[in-house]
């Protein structure tokens, strides 16, 4: 750690973390409801479940993207956080938000469009994390030194809060109201949320391998460019059966087509800069979640994302199982695994210690990118089947997911090993270290730049 | 990458390229925009009770188990075109007696049949939903989906 200030990241990744469980708890209790319909049907429905699941997944990684921002802004700036006591104000107060959402859900307080279902007092409390955070990070960015790495990452993370306006706009038109729906759900997580994955990822790159800046800063801006340019008229994908103009057709075909392209970038990106990289980084766990995680943005988004994305195949796709397989994997490859890649590269400088546990992380990689693989191909068979049985066929919605149910079987096994290796990932990267008389970490690892 | 593509090159499209895409973007959403007020959604039928409808699917969260228009949690049936499936169309009277019965049935209680909670909606509430159904059913949505079975 070269700036004391950088600590407060140390609390955000904790407290991400946290959420991080509530989660994977929530989603193995949906995937149990999958096949054991009866259980908690009265008590805890499965709407709130899902509901947690999905929104506890989206704030961490969000407090996530916060402290990779606490972490390496400081570096890449030169200079000390303009304000750490506003950085823990504004994590305790996001964090108290995601509780009060969370409890509240489990009683029914909540709204009810699909992610947004935060009460209005929440969504206003977001509105308050994001200026403290952007007036933070900002103040800290100009006053330093400037790199692409911030420029980058800063004008992501002034979209993600731009774009989340839109959550207060809810129009009484359905078709109006998922039109701008999407200007959060798409333009967060197939643009801005893009621009910061790159940057950290192109942190990571200049930390880890010792490549110039000079290149890996010219990468990442040909990869947000491509991320952009596809991503942005690419929310046509999501514009074809909801009311819209059928020219979304044909846009939507073409640039979401497209959207694979940043994804293949990062992975030759990265897998170039390490391979060129001068040094062996002692962090080789760092390093395999950030290789990872480019792969797993590729199968993920990219592949996955493109199975279903062209109209004529969407028109039979659309709201299956395939799009559950694709969002999965999406999500957990590019953005987990982000998550968990800095919080692997940072966690010994934030407590001051040599790389440690490098084998049970490692061996949590594995666990956790398997059994989501497993996951992945198990939606997406019952997927297939759906389309033919459902779409093709016109068989009933419920008879067809009973024809599917050993599939959601195989998902729930492997959510529950996804479990185990959160454990595991968990201990090495807050489990107890031995000291050793090694040399501090600080100096065994300083960047080549 | 060749040395004649400098790092400024590439911020100069990235930034000059994003620009432009994000300009084409929302003006093709205004244009969006037009086509659904004037085409193709009944503007004219969105009544005050169709409005509540909405509302009484958002309380009630309907969204994280059913899907409409294909967007949704995919763990029960979708309801963009429930009201074509309760045959609204031939029998409009009938399909809304059926959906109000089938949503103060449940939860049926089948062993290893997906459950639906009871919402303890009321009268009005049942009504302004099933309102809101009928006018989300007849939005154009270029023949999606491909079938009755949603």
């Amino acid at each position: 750690m070269k700036y004391a200030s950088q600590r407060v990241a140390y609390w955000y990744f904790t407290c991400a973390m946290v959420l991080f469980g509530v989660q994977i708890l929530a989603g193995v209790l949906a995937g149990t409801v999958y096949v054991l319909p009866n259980v908690l049907s009265e008590l805890l429905p499965f709407n709130i479940i899902r509901m947690i699941h999905t929104n506890a997944l989206i704030v961490w990684l969000l407090m996530g993207f916060f402290g990779c921002a606490y972490y390496l802004v400081p570096e890449e700036a030169e200079r000390d956080i303009e304000s750490p006591l506003l950085a823990y104000v504004q994590l305790g107060l996001l964090m108290f938000g995601a509780l009060s959402a969370v409890a509240g859900y489990t009683l029914g307080v909540h709204e009810g469009r699909e992610f947004l279902e935060q009460p209005l007092w929440i969504k206003v409390a977001i509105v308050v994390v994001a200026l403290i955070f952007l007036y933070n990070v900002s103040m800290t960015v100009l006053k330093g030194r400037r790199t692409a790495v911030t420029s980058v990452l800063l004008l992501g993370l002034w979209g993600i809060a731009l774009f989340w306006l839109f959550a207060f706009y809810a129009p009484a038109n359905l078709s109006l109201d998922k039109l701008y729906w999407w200007y959060i759900v798409h333009l967060w997580v197939e643009g801005v949320w893009e621009l910061v994955m790159a940057s950290v990822l192109a942190f990571l790159m200049i930390k880890t391998t010792g490549v110039d800046r000079e290149v890996v800063e010219k990468w990442l801006y040909s990869i947000v460019g491509l991320a952009l340019f596809s991503g942005l008229l690419g929310t046509g994908h999501h514009y074809y059966w909801i009311g819209a103009p059928g020219y979304w057709q044909w846009v939507g075909s073409v640039f979401s087509a497209l959207e694979i392209a940043p994804f293949f970038a990062m992975v030759i990106f990265a897998f170039r800069m390490v391979f060129k990289g001068r040094k062996d980084h002692p962090n080789r766990a760092a390093v395999l979640w950030s290789l990872g995680c480019t792969v797993g943005a590729f199968f993920g988004a990219g592949v996955w994302g493109f199975l279903h994305t062209l109209s004529f195949v969407n028109y039979y796709t659309h709201g299956t199982q395939l799009t559950a397989a694709h969002g999965h994997l999406a999500f957990f490859g590019a953005y987990v695994m982000l998550n968990l890649a800095l919080i692997t590269y940072a966690m010994p400088y934030l407590r001051g210690k040599a790389p440690y546990h490098q084998g049970l992380n490692i061996l949590s990689f594995w666990l956790m990118t398997g059994a989501m693989t497993v996951m992945t191909f198990a939606l997406t068979f019952a997927g297939v089947i759906q389309v033919h049985l459902q779409r093709v066929l016109g068989m009933p919605y419920m008879e067809v997911q009973d024809q599917i149910a050993p599939f959601y079987w195989l998902r729930l096994g492997s959510g529950v090993v996804v479990g185990i290796s959160a454990i595991l990932f968990l201990w090495s990267v807050f489990g107890p270290v031995r000291e050793r008389k090694a040399r501090p970490a600080k100096v065994a690892v300083q960047p080549a730049e | 990458m060749s040395e004649r593509f400098t790092k400024s090159a590439a911020r100069n499209v990235f930034y000059g390229g994003s620009i432009f895409f994000f300009v084409v973007f929302v003006g093709l959403t205004a244009q969006s925009h037009w086509h659904i007020v004037t085409a193709s959604t009944d503007e004219a039928t969105l009544s005050e009770s169709v409005i509540r409808g909405k509302h009484v699917w958002e309380k009630n969260s309907c969204i994280n188990c059913h899907s409409i228009l294909g967007e949704g949690a995919y763990f029960a049936p979708e309801i963009g075109n429930v009201w074509i499936r309760y045959g609204g169309k031939d029998d409009p009277q009938a399909a809304r007696e059926g959906l109000i019965a089938w949503m103060r049935s449940q939860p049926s209680g089948i062993e290893g049949r997906r459950q639906m909670p009871q919402f303890h909606l009321t009268d009005q509430e049942l009504d302004d939903l099933v309102d809101f159904l009928e006018w989300t059913s007849r939005i154009d949505t270029q023949k999606w989906p491909p079938n009755d079975a949603g």
